[in-house]
């Protein structure tokens, strides 16, 4: 395949920095990027139960770290990806039938993704915090 | 290249760059749009089940993620999370990574990795199951 690089003369497209950021676009790329980090949030997840399969031991040092508050942080952006990484997911699915592609839907359907797995992600926590006791 | 005329843009087949494929096509495509259907009640299951587990002590937790619907769900959601994540990384590595060795490796990488988690997660999930 090496002979099969050289560049054929083709005209070439703007790329990012010459775009303003529109909505949809970063929409785009966090889909990217929450799917990236929730491939290594699964060693997480593992880690979880693999500790309480193991024992008390095992399971009181996850604990030590999920009580932390990188832990804290780390679940919570963890939350968050898998709800953004859903609804966009939902989206995309949404597309796949051929449907939400205008220009008022497009828009409407990258706002709904952000606003809503902003809102749930905060209401997880929130239920989350209230349930251990505020204390966490 | 001198004999593309210059108004033909079109790639010729012979001198496509070679990027993209990894051996697998329409199947991945599809394989990712069953597991993200199902991985949307999944998803949502996983997170209520990981609420209400939220301060229980090791025996209780164990208990319940080894009970029967409770752990079939969550071998549902890690199976379908494993495959789709897979393909997901797969899709990254082949936009990002021209390099064919560098490739290779990294494609090999998250094969060995999401094998690697997922049965960790599964084997789990069963040993509480079955009380081991």
């Amino acid at each position: 395949m090496a002979d099969t690089r050289a560049p054929a003369k083709r005209p070439l497209s703007p790329h990012l920095q010459i775009y303003r950021l529109p909505l949809t676009m970063l929409m785009s790329g966090l889909h990217r990027i929450s799917g990236f980090v929730l491939y290594f949030g699964t060693l997480l997840l593992a880690w979880w139960l693999l500790a309480a399969a193991s024992g008390p031991n095992a399971y009181s040092k996850f604990e030590w770290f999920s009580g932390s508050i990188i832990g804290q942080l780390v679940l919570l952006g963890y939350t968050w990806a898998l709800i953004h990484h859903m609804l966009g997911g939902l989206r995309h699915l949404i597309w796949d039938t051929g449907r939400g592609f205008g220009e008022q839907e497009r828009e409407w359907l990258a706002a709904a993704t952000i606003i809503g797995s902003l809102a749930l992600t905060i209401i997880v926590a929130a239920i989350s915090y209230l349930a251990m006791g505020g204390s966490r | 290249m001198s004999d593309i005329a210059p108004k033909h843009f079109r790639t010729p087949l012979a001198r496509v760059r070679g990027r993209g494929a990894a051996k697998s096509g329409t199947e991945d495509f599809w394989l990712q749009r069953v597991t993200s259907v199902a991985g949307i009640p999944l998803t949502i299951m996983a997170i209520v089940i990981g609420m209400l587990l939220l301060g229980r002590n090791q025996a209780a937790v164990a208990q319940i993620l080894g009970s029967p619907f409770v752990a079939v769900f969550m071998l549902l959601f890690i199976l379908c999370t494993v495959f789709h994540m897979k393909i997901g990384m797969q899709e990254i590595i082949v936009d990002y990574v021209p390099d064919e060795s560098m490739k290779l490796t990294l494609l090999l990488a998250n094969t060995f990795y999401c094998w690697a988690v997922g049965l960790i997660a599964a084997f789990a999930i069963l040993k509480m199951s079955f009380g081991v």
